[in-house]
């Protein structure tokens, strides 16, 4: 299996049962996670991304060696990012990028994010955005930040014939017809971490396609049980299954 | 096995609540789950008039018509219509099926005009639910109840078992809030499944009063059963809070009523 949804460090409002890295490792493949994308808790708020990608590059080596897979943060309103997406790709050697628009304070159409996705996708970096970390209603009175707007992405996905982006957390304020156009492009995948509703994920499957899906847990902010459980609350042919808790990623990886 | 506290008829498509009911069983069927207490109507209404209220209990009885075996019925009341609410509960509770009463976001429940309902329920063993979401960013509804309103009515009702809906939405307020308040429960139902609810929710008030839900079909039971199946707790406390809280609750009016649980 593989999770595209994970991270690691420390949730800055709360310990969470799983925020050690060899607690969560072991979490991980006790159920049967073979390959997991990994972005750094400390991106959202800390302004250094450099040293947290360092940091995420190392633990992910040191920790899950083979199964954690590191994406790097970059945040194209800090000065001189671009020297943030090359260490990504030629210092730590990362398949992709983990983007954060709402705690870094851009929207998706900010011409930076144009810069960005387009330089991302001449280096064919694959590109998560993290649409929500957590339900609006409980996040701290001292922080609140308005979930992504994915609507101009379905602009940027035309503009960059390349670009290939896998929407995190995408459905707790998403627009059905956003989701429909973005999954029209075919290149923009979904996890199903936020995916509510019983048999939320066959709804997915009819509305975007099954292989639009992407196996996700959120963890070890959200328990990983919930996206295990969720594959067996749907009624998924085989064939789906595979494709959704790994034959799909392992495509993007490629 | 797992008894749901909380679920409704929306989420699903059916042109009736029969039909509706037929596909929340078969999903819930796929993860074990042997009960489910059923409130409120085929939609959502926030204030609901003294007409919406006997039609939404009527979906529920319907709903429940075929499914006596699996599912439960809370008659839905309101702090706005306390007279129609108590005719509700000789009709749905005291003459009918139905175990519980639910209070939703009408009518704050720190508000005494409430308390003749909380009495008459009390009176009947119903089990009693209030919603409560406590929530940061603005967007609370007049009448919605936060778990402080709840620990004001514990305090008038103190050997009343009463339910915080939700854990109060910020669940590590709402824990810390009912903490002293050993008459009241907590719902774990209906919030993303973010680790450590349920850990400081055991650790704080013991699993005893912490009781599974869902808020299905709006809500994933994949996603609300992870809160239990995914805690660090023993497998005593999974088991209370998964089924035997909840069926202690709902043994004596079960008994009362002959209902065989
Ligand atoms: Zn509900």
């Amino acid at each position: 299996m593989i999770d595209v949804n994970v991270y690691l460090h420390r949730w800055p409002f709360r310990r969470l049962p799983a925020d050690e890295p060899e607690k969560l490792v072991a979490k991980l493949r006790a159920a049967g996670v073979t390959q997991a994308w990994c972005g750094s808790f400390e991106t959202l708020l800390h302004r250094d991304v450099a040293g947290v990608n360092s940091r995420l590059a190392s633990d992910c080596r040191k920790f899950g060696s083979g199964l954690l897979e590191p994406f790097g943060t970059v945040n194209p309103v800090l000065p001189d990012w671009p020297d943030d997406l090359r260490r990504c790709l030629e210092t730590h050697g990362m398949r992709g990028v983990r983007l954060h628009p709402n705690y870094h304070g851009y929207k998706l159409d900010d011409p930076r994010c144009s810069e960005l996705l387009a330089a991302a996708a001449e280096q064919k970096l694959l590109v998560q955005i993290t649409a929500m970390m957590e339900d609006e209603r409980t996040q701290h009175p001292l922080v609140q930040v308005p979930h992504v707007d994915a609507s101009p992405l379905v602009a940027q996905l035309q503009q960059h014939g390349d670009l290939r982006v896998v929407l995190l957390n995408g459905f707790r304020n998403a627009k059905v017809d956003v989701v429909d156009k973005l999954a029209a492009t075919r290149r923009c995948w979904f996890d199903i971490a936020s995916k509510e509703g019983v048999a939320g994920v066959e709804s997915l499957v009819k509305q975007v396609g099954y292989d639009r899906v992407l196996f996700g847990s959120h963890a070890p902010l959200f328990l990983h049980e919930s996206a295990q459980l969720k594959l067996k609350e749907s009624p998924l042919a085989g064939m789906q299954l595979a494709a959704i808790a790994r034959g799909n990623a392992e495509e993007l990886w490629k | 096995m797992i008894w749901d506290l909380h679920c409704h008829l929306t989420g699903v498509p059916g042109r009736t609540p029969t039909e509706r009911m037929g596909q929340l069983i078969e999903i819930a069927d796929r993860l074990g789950i042997e009960r489910l207490c059923f409130y409120m109507g085929m939609g959502f209404l926030k204030e609901p008039t003294p007409e919406e209220l006997v039609e939404q209990n009527d979906q529920v009885l319907e709903a429940l018509a075929h499914y006596h075996d699996r599912a439960f019925g809370f008659c839905y009341v309101s702090g706005d219509h306390v007279e129609v609410s108590l005719a509700e509960i000789e009709r749905c509770v005291a003459r009918g099926p139905m175990v519980g009463i639910k209070l939703w976001v009408a009518h704050r429940c720190n508000d005494p005009v409430i308390d003749p309902i909380i009495l008459r329920a009390a009176e009947l063993k119903a089990v009693i639910y209030q919603h409560t979401w406590l929530k940061t960013d603005g967007t609370m509804f007049a009448g919605e109840s936060t778990p402080m309103d709840v620990v004001e009515l514990a305090k008038r009702h103190p050997r009343t078992p009463l339910i915080l809906g939700h854990t109060g939405g910020q669940w590590e307020l709402g824990i810390r809030a009912v903490r002293p308040y050993a008459n009241v429960s907590i719902d774990i139902a209906g919030s993303d499944p973010t680790a450590g609810l349920v850990e400081m929710a055991v650790r704080e008030l013991g699993a005893e009063r912490v009781i599974y839900g869902s808020d299905s079909g709006g809500r994933s039971f994949a996603s609300q059963i992870a809160k239990v199946a995914g805690a660090e707790i023993s497998e005593r406390e999974k088991r209370l809070i998964y089924k035997e809280n909840l069926k202690r609750m709902l043994t004596p009016i079960c008994k009362a009523k002959g209902i065989a649980i």
